[in-house]
């Protein structure tokens, strides 16, 4: 593991749909301290998007509440944490499938965890019923030779 | 968001700019609906040249969209989505549905 190459922020703010794309802007420019592509990038904001936008319409849907973001940098992996102290998933693998939603008669897809499986390496759901959401995903930016191979 | 509605015929062109998120999915439902509902067009182009990022909201969006217009018999485009935007498209299955040029 690369010392140099380890870092974090975090970040709290209230369920708005304004701060949708103040996060995944916010989240993008801590990822790009990596030197990845325009795409992996794209992912990464895409799939925080998702992750913010759960919290927001069916964590807290109705309520008000805070969303806590937590990044890790390590080597050249990047963990980001999205957390909710919302309503909770009843049913975890159930959600995840393509297509399930719970939003019957809005026009939600039932994407939102297929596009994050996606675009990111690594997808973990925590959830308990009626306490709230934690959504862990990991990307490790690959693609050409990294310099932090060849300083032995 | 911007959006900036044009008719040409019995088809209406969306042209979107700027961010197509669960934040200003209301704004482009309404924008479009109002048109649909005044019974004018039949079919309906998303142009998202304008559009720098979308995500699964936007495909409700267009997909909502889509099932309106298809209920009068009319045709659903996208033109010109951009890397990001289309990469969402792809995923979500909605390229097999309408047609995208
Ligand atoms: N943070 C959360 N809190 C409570 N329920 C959640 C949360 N995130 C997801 N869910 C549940 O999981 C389901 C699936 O989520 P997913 O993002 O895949 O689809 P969606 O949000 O319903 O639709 P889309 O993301 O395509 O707009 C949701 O309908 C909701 O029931
Ligand atoms: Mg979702």
């Amino acid at each position: 593991m690369n010392n140099k190459n380890e870092n974090f922020m975090r970040l709290d703010f209230p369920s708005k749909s304004c701060n949708e794309s103040f996060s995944r802007a916010a989240v993008a420019a801590f990822a790009s301290q990596l030197d990845m592509n325009i795409e992996e990038l794209a992912d990464i904001k895409t799939a925080v998007s998702e992750a913010v936008t759960n919290s927001i319409v069916h964590g807290y849907r109705g309520i008000k509440g805070i969303i806590h973001i937590e990044c890790r940098i390590s080597g050249d992996s990047i963990t980001v944490t999205v957390r909710d102290e919302g309503r909770g998933i009843e049913d975890v693998e159930r959600a995840m499938q393509p297509l399930f939603t719970t939003d019957r008669d809005g026009e939600r897809s039932g994407m939102g965890f297929t596009v994050m499986q996606t675009f990111m390496d690594k997808l973990s759901v925590d959830s308990v019923y009626g306490e709230g959401t934690t959504v862990t995903m990991t990307k490790t930016i690959g693609g050409e030779a990294d310099g932090d191979f060849g300083e032995i | 968001m911007q959006i900036n509605i044009e008719i040409i015929g019995n088809t209406l062109v969306a042209k979107l700019f700027g961010e197509l998120d669960h934040h200003c999915c209301d704004e482009v439902r309404a924008a479009v609906d109002r048109e649909i509902e005044r019974g004018r067009i039949k079919n309906l182009v998303f142009d998202l040249d304008g559009v720098s990022f979308m995500d699964s909201s936007g495909i409700g969006v267009i997909a909502g969209r889509y099932k309106k217009i298809k209920e009068f018999g009319g045709r659903t485009l996208i033109i010109r989505a951009r890397p990001q935007v289309d990469r969402v498209l792809e995923l979500s299955g909605i390229k097999k549905i309408l047609e995208c040029g």
